[in-house]
């Protein structure tokens, strides 16, 4: 190597440090801040009595329940709907599968402020049939996942030959459901758990339909919760976020598996819209 | 049976979707479409004509603002970030930590994070405080955290980690041949970045920053965690029509508004898109 090219070679490692370093510490102070915020004492001291506060509050107890209960609900409801169809449209309904695509890949691009403008007018039916339950939220949150949810089930689908493996199905006397439920789904199960992931890491996540909705889930109460007691909403904010993470974290591994099988791109979750590659 | 009907008998399968998908996501699009022309049940332009009122307009531009230096700062930063994750292995250890942070971090958003802000540069913030009684800086402020420059701030914290995401890809697609090409040529650094992977790199960046913009247009969860009061930016003047029954003398405001969203997004998209068109001519 040339002089010049050692020297090019540092300038660029000083550059990689320098990067890493302040953008560091700028993803990490704000969440040390948190974790600093909600232990501490005023006057000086540290405790745990707000992170002991989480599972006594009783309205916050409430609300992680419903929000747990709300993923729990979206994600079967998605499943139900997404799965059985989008096996369909590979079968049977092919010329069908841009207009599929298209509509699962919408809501990326209509903000949920004004989505739930549109939705006010749907759930006053939706409380007269189901009455005013949080719970009916899962309506409007399986919409809200659609696009995440219908990406990892797409790569799914797109690394096993569904046509064949249906064929054979077929022609050993099994019906539409069998393969379905046989034969197809335990064949995309890790597609189908980031799938679930993601979903779950969306609904804990979620205020904007709540809270304009008017119904309460757990970041509508902790958002409720700051302007009373600021120290046990960030330890609550914390504990949330540190559990989002987890399930991302895994649901990174789970994308990472299935793309060394198929050289694809990994299902990043990210808000993209519907063009890319 | 008809070629026709056979054709079309398996497409019943799909009607529990398009069914679902009708009233949860087509349904409402239209309503906000539609209601953005009714006043009092009747058909009326008054919201429309409402949105050119100045309290509107000067909220649509802080919006604007905020969502193009959200946008502008996340992308050079973020470029700068996957380019620092480039220029490593391409299976190290770094890049998948990198990567699978940014796909955390881009998703992360809302209360929780307004309220990491907020026990970080709030006025009893760990920083703040820290900068009181170490430095005796006051960097609370006036409160700049709970307004447009905060909001900008704490947007650039989900829009670094997205434009990691999306560019990353165009980085990876640059030739080492490129850059031995060039230099073979006897091109120097500069005028390799100028007239070789700038010009390469460039729609794809202008892409990704009008993604961060659309992105950062959209969001509402952490503004309106953030600012309790005001509207400074439409999702929060949507709320605040939504939440009180009028505003500016119009009940349908909030439709109005919302169409106002969807317009500028449909517009910032669009032209997303022919850039993507541009851009995967060169770098696949």
């Amino acid at each position: 190597m040339s002089t010049a090219r050692i020297r090019a070679h540092r300038r660029l490692q000083a550059f990689r440090i320098a990067v890493f370093v302040l953008l560091g510490l700028f993803f990490v102070v704000p969440l040390g801040s948190m974790a600093a915020y909600s232990i501490r004492v005023p006057g000086g001291g540290r405790t745990l009595e707000f992170w002991k506060q989480l599972g006594q509050d009783p309205d916050l107890r409430g609300a992680i329940v419903t929000s747990l209960e709300l993923a729990f609900l979206t994600v079967a409801l998605m499943l139900v709907l997404l799965v059985p169809t989008m096996i369909w449209v590979r079968l049977r309904v092919l010329w069908m599968s841009r207009v599929v695509e298209f509509l699962c890949l919408l809501p990326l691009t209509i903000p949920a402020i004004v989505l739930v403008v549109g939705l006010k007018g749907v759930y006053a039916w939706v409380t007269y049939f189901f009455g005013d339950s949080s719970l009916t939220l899962t309506f409007a949150y399986v919409v809200l996942v659609l696009p995440y949810a219908y990406r990892s089930i797409d790569a799914g689908l797109a690394s096993i030959d569904v046509i064949t493996l249906s064929e054979a199905a077929r022609s050993l006397g099994a019906n539409w459901f069998t393969v379905i439920t046989r034969i197809v789904v335990p064949n995309i199960g890790s597609a189908l758990l980031s799938a679930a992931f993601i979903s779950v890491a969306l609904v804990l996540g979620e205020f904007t339909l709540a809270s304009l909705l008017n119904y309460n889930n757990l970041q509508v109460v902790i958002n409720l919760l700051g302007k009373s007691d600021s120290q046990t909403s960030v330890a609550a904010s914390l504990a949330s976020l540190i559990f989002a993470f987890v399930l991302l974290v895994m649901l990174s591994f789970v994308g990472r598996r299935r793309s060394a099988r198929r050289a694809t791109i990994v299902i990043a979750p990210a808000p993209q819209p519907m063009k890319e590659g | 049976m008809s070629r026709g009907v056979r054709r079309l008998a398996p497409a019943l399968g799909l009607v529990p979707f398009f069914g679902y998908l009708t009233i949860f996501l087509i349904i409402p699009t239209i309503a906000v479409v539609v209601g953005a022309f009714v006043e009092k049940d009747q058909a009326s332009l008054s919201n429309i004509k409402a949105l050119g009122d100045n309290v509107v307009l000067r909220t649509l531009w802080h919006s604007i603002v905020l969502s193009a230096e959200s946008a502008i700062i996340g992308a050079v930063l973020g470029a700068l970030l996957a380019y620092a994750v480039v220029t490593g292995k391409p299976d190290g250890l770094l890049r998948r930590t990198v990567t699978s942070a940014c796909g955390v971090l881009a998703q992360f958003g809302g209360v929780t994070l307004a309220f990491a802000f907020i026990a970080t540069l709030g006025f009893s913030g760990v920083v703040t405080e820290a900068g009181r009684d170490v430095f005796g800086i006051d960097l609370f402020g006036s409160g700049w955290l709970f307004g447009l420059k905060g909001l900008t701030l704490v947007y650039t914290y989900f829009q670094i980690p997205l434009m990691v995401i999306v560019f990353l890809p165009s980085l990876d697609g640059m030739r080492v041949q490129w850059r031995e090409a060039a230099e073979s040529l006897g091109a120097t650094t500069w005028q390799f970045w100028r007239y070789v992977a700038g010009p390469l790199l460039l729609p794809a960046f202008l892409g990704s920053t009008l993604l961060l913009f659309a992105n950062a247009f959209a969001a509402y969860a952490t503004a309106a965690a953030l600012v309790s009061q005001g509207s400074p930016i439409l999702p929060l003047l949507i709320r605040n029509a939504l939440t009180s029954e009028i505003v500016l003398g119009q009940s349908h405001l909030a439709f109005a508004l919302a169409l106002d969203m969807i317009v500028v997004v449909v517009i910032v998209m669009t032209l997303y898109a022919l850039l993507l068109r541009r851009t995967s001519r060169w770098l696949r």
